[in-house]
């Protein structure tokens, strides 16, 4: 799993690059754990190369949803494959969390 | 078709397993989202018994085989841990509670019973198997 960073002033996006599982997440975890993270109007996670999730995954974002809403922050997911788009599907995740198809929509919320 | 492996319980073994039931599969044409349906199932089942059952001591192993019969993918698991899964502790997730108190785990079993069309786990002894069925055709 990579995971690049771009940012501007109020939105960051995390582009992730592989398979998202009990081995790799603890790397996303990281990533969302740091404190700036919740200076952001927006956090964008790119999926479009992430080619695997698994309960360990969702549960990275699962566990930080809650700060995120209390910080007042927009997590947004876009570029989803459809295998990893299912995985929500399969758990209900995809009625809460915000996951749209492009980085435009993304970036129009 | 290589259809067993043994794996030391280190979580960078479950990449180790997930191919080794994607090539195994290449032969029965699934479509991408099943295939990572059945990948994911064996995936969950995998890494909680590495991680919970097996505490991560690489020093024990989980045996895996699989097999296709009259069109359903079947894998059995092994482990000798003391600390054996029991299917009657499942509870389904409650998704807002799980976000409203930040709780990482405890949606692995709920995507492996939804996924999986039989889902076994049972203990002789020290011995424990799980065996998971799914219709791929």
């Amino acid at each position: 799993m990579k995971i690049t960073q771009q940012s501007t002033e109020n939105t960051l996006i995390l582009s992730l690059d592989g398979e998202l599982d009990a081995s790799s997440s603890v790397l996303l975890d990281t990533e969302l754990t740091k404190p700036e993270v919740l200076n952001y109007q927006k956090v964008l996670i790119n999926c479009q190369r992430l080619n695997y999730i698994s309960s360990a995954g969702l549960g990275v974002f699962i566990s930080h949803l809650q700060q995120f809403q209390d910080a007042d922050v927009k997590l947004i997911f876009f570029n989803m494959q459809e295998k990893v788009h299912n995985v929500f599907e399969i758990l209900g995740l995809d009625a809460l969390m915000t996951i749209v198809p492009s980085e435009a929509e993304a970036t129009a919320i | 078709m290589k259809n067993a492996i043994r794996i030391s319980c280190n979580r960078s073994n479950l990449k180790v397993v997930r191919d080794f039931v994607s090539t195994y599969l290449a032969a029965y044409s699934l479509s991408d989202l099943h295939l990572n349906q059945i990948v994911l199932a064996v995936d969950e089942v995998v890494a909680n018994l590495i991680i919970h059952a097996n505490s991560e001591d690489d020093t024990q192993h989980l045996d895996l085989r699989l097999n296709v019969d009259n069109q359903v993918f079947g894998i059995e698991i092994e482990d000798d841990s003391k600390s054996s899964y029991t299917p009657s502790s499942y509870r389904e997730p409650d998704l807002h509670e799980h976000i409203r108190t930040g709780k990482k785990g405890g949606v692995g079993m709920a995507l492996v019973n939804r996924i999986m069309d039989r889902v076994e786990f049972s203990t002789t002894g020290a011995h424990n198997v799980c065996r998971l069925y799914k219709k791929i055709a």
